[in-house]
């Protein structure tokens, strides 16, 4: 783990300035060192995404701990949610959408051109913000994934996959009676679960949340929270959200996005303590955003 | 500090705010009754247009028929040659049957009541039932036209003579027979049973119905996957340049195009070029195909386009191919919207006429065709035969044929809108 205040830095150190994609003006990203957190093996570094001429995010690189909860704060449009879309390449169904810098995975880079698309979002999976099950049934939700990864060699296998995905989501106990019934009939706490339960059930290693608990009640919320506590013990998880207290209470590490850059990361307990740019202690203290 | 100066709703006067509100209210009122009189109006005219087909169409569906007794003598008919036998001399005899003890004028003058076929109509029930040779047939035939608007108070007995079809002595003569009860009036089932024929009263539309049908398969079999295959291109493959903006446009000015356009193309290129059969209905299928294309892409764009971007992210996500996001979730939740939009399609199809006409499926044809390389007619194009025609019997047809062909559009629709309701999924 880096121990200095930015990586860029480190590089310019050595000599070998790498050429500037960008006119922006030059940023430093205030780093606080993660203490006994697990290695990374999710690393983005230099992380630039460009929508047709509009720069969305100025040279991100930030590492993910391996099992642990990492948020992305920052106010609306910061390009927290364009950075974690970039992690498992949903943004390459953005036609004008150009992504520079690497973004590693066990030393793998994801945007190699050997790599393949299909297999990466097997690995990373991700939760959306508004819950999108389809309109099949519970039992087909979760299913699906397994199905056209050819992970369950027969129907009993399925069935297990299916099982103890969503024991795992937590939400088996209450649809268990009912795996047959669609999964659109649910809550939207549920429904949300749900599409846990479907991101589960391909053993992704890591799980991207794009803002999962913005369109639920604070009860829902709640179990979602308890349910990413639990999740921490077997997945990376990188989760957005515009709720400070729940980056607070979910997350080992926080990312503080302002206008496409990222301004701060640390340990969530520093960041909201003791934040060390101004902009993220504006930010926090609710002065901006 | 400057004066931001804004106003408040509670600042107006009382007096000018109530007339402003009175204004928006007689705004609203005046919105709705403009909406209530352009469906009025709508529901007013479509009302007229099917009182006056009903009006117009409704006696075709009974005809006239007269009850007839052949003597089936052995010296008109051989039992060994039932197709070379003199059926003209039996139906004389029948004929004659029907004015028992009149003078040989008035069944000169009797013999035109009944249909010109009833000779055929003869035959074929006595080949049908061979052990009739030596015996009596009773038979219901058809009558005349002119019998047959008699009959139904269209010919107009109280017109002077020199002004109606029939004389007063031919008059009479029909007389002797509906006295005698021999005269009845069921439901028409010829109109639907046979096809064309020079004669109204045994013209039917079972040539151009399976015409028509034969016509929509084609239809169906060529535009349904080419449209759809061409919408899923365009809408999930295509990138967004100046070429795909060319091909989009032009799609969307073909289904604009006059359909005797397509008409034309039909006959310069399927039946010059390719050397496809006449009035054929594999032809008009193609060429209905042709404007049906358009639409189906358009449709089924648009039934791609309201796919919920979330489904196909959900899909994405969990690492579907482009090709399972489609074909599992894109297309099933579109597929309501694409056949209805089919359906609606084909019953344009259907009452299209003018590229017909082209390609010469308005031609005189008494039989159903036996497959799609057979001449045919269409329903559209059997209304404009019979639109053509001079007998007064083809004038009640053809408003029974435009109802028959409304009937088979209203059904489509239902169907369409059936199908959509029972499809439909809500996510």
């Amino acid at each position: 783990m880096s121990t200095t205040l930015s990586a860029r830095g480190a590089t310019d150190m050595s000599g070998t300035s790498a050429p500037s994609t960008t006119q922006a003006p030059a940023h430093q990203t205030v780093r606080v060192p993660m203490v006994d957190a697990n290695l990374p093996r999710l690393k983005a570094k230099d992380v630039s995404v460009f929508y047709g001429d509009k720069q969305a995010l100025y040279d991100v690189s930030i590492d993910v701990p391996e099992k642990a909860v990492t948020s992305f704060i920052g106010p609306s449009g910061c390009g927290k949610s364009t950075f974690l879309r970039c992690i498992n390449r949903m943004n390459d169904t953005i036609e004008s959408c150009r992504v520079l810098g690497d973004i590693t995975l066990d030393d793998q880079n994801l945007y190699d051109s050997s790599l393949d698309v299909v297999e990466l979002r097997a690995r990373i999976g991700m939760v959306f913000q508004k819950p999108n099950p389809f309109p099949k049934s519970i039992f087909e939700n979760v299913a699906y994934g397994p199905k056209i990864h050819g992970l369950a060699r027969s129907k009993t296998d399925l069935e297990e996959i299916v099982e103890s995905s969503l024991k795992k989501a937590g939400l088996f106990n209450e649809v268990k009676d009912r795996l047959h019934s669609p999964g659109t009939g649910l809550s939207g706490g549920q429904q949300q679960r749900l599409c846990i339960a479907r991101a589960i059930a391909v053993g992704p290693e890591v799980i991207l949340m794009d803002e999962p608990c913005s369109a639920l009640d604070p009860i829902a919320t709640a179990i979602i929270e308890e349910l990413i506590d639990e999740l921490r013990e077997n997945y990376t998880i990188v989760i957005v959200t515009h709720s400070m207290q729940q980056a607070a209470r979910v997350s080992q590490k926080t990312a503080f996005f302002h206008l496409g850059k990222l301004i701060e990361e640390g340990p969530t307990e520093g960041i909201f303590t003791n934040p060390r740019d101004k902009k993220t202690q504006d930010y926090i203290t609710g002065r901006i955003g | 500090m400057t004066d931001t100066s804004a106003v408040s709703v509670s600042d107006r006067p009382a007096d000018v705010a109530a007339r402003l509100r009175k204004k928006r209210y007689a705004a609203d009122r005046r919105l709705r009754a403009y909406g209530i009189g352009a469906i009025t109006v709508a529901v007013g005219l479509l009302g007229i247009l099917i009182a006056t087909l009903v009006l117009g169409g409704y006696q075709a569906f009974t005809q006239t028929h007269v009850r007839v007794t052949f003597p089936i003598s052995t010296q008109n008919v051989d039992a060994d040659d039932l197709r070379g036998s003199n059926w003209r001399a039996v139906v004389t005899e029948g004929v004659e049957n029907l004015f028992p003890g009149q003078s040989e004028e008035v069944r000169g003058l009797g013999a035109r009541i009944l249909t010109n076929n009833t000779q055929f109509f003869v035959r074929d029930a006595v080949i049908a039932n061979p052990s009739l040779v030596g015996e009596t047939l009773v038979l219901e035939v058809p009558a005349s036209d002119p019998y047959d608007q008699l009959n139904k108070g269209v010919l107009d007995r109280d017109l002077p003579e020199n002004r109606r079809r029939l004389t007063d002595e031919q008059i009479a003569a029909y007389d002797i027979v509906e006295e005698q009860g021999l005269v009845s009036r069921p439901f028409n089932w010829a109109l639907f049973f046979n096809a064309d024929s020079r004669f109204p009263e045994i013209a039917g539309l079972s040539g151009a119905i399976v015409g028509s049908f034969y016509a929509l398969m084609i239809c169906f079999v060529i535009s349904f996957p080419v449209g759809i295959a061409a919408a899923i291109y365009l809408e999930e493959f295509a990138p967004r340049n100046r070429y795909t903006d060319i091909i989009e446009v032009n799609i969307n000015n073909l289904a604009a195009v006059p359909s005797i356009v397509f008409g034309l193309l039909g006959l310069a290129v399927f039946l010059q070029i390719f050397g496809l059969p006449r009035s054929a209905p594999l032809v008009g299928g193609m060429v209905l195909s042709l404007m049906t294309l358009p639409t189906i892409i358009i449709v089924t764009r648009n039934a791609l386009k309201s796919v919920p971007p979330s489904i196909r992210e959900a899909a994405l996500g969990m690492g579907a191919s482009k090709h399972q996001v489609i074909m599992h979730h894109v297309l099933p939740l579109a597929l309501p919207g694409i056949l209805t939009g089919t359906i609606i399609g084909l019953a344009q199809a259907l009452g299209e006429t003018a590229p017909l006409l082209l390609i010469g499926m308005n031609s005189f044809i008494t039989s159903p065709p036996g497959g799609v390389m057979e001449a045919s007619t269409a329903l559209p194009t059997q209304i404009f035969i019979w639109a053509d025609s001079p007998e007064r019997g083809f004038v009640a047809r053809t408003s029974a044929a435009i109802l028959v062909l409304l009937g088979f559009l209203i059904t489509m629709n239902a169907i369409a809108i059936f199908l959509r309701q029972r499809l439909e999924r809500t996510w």
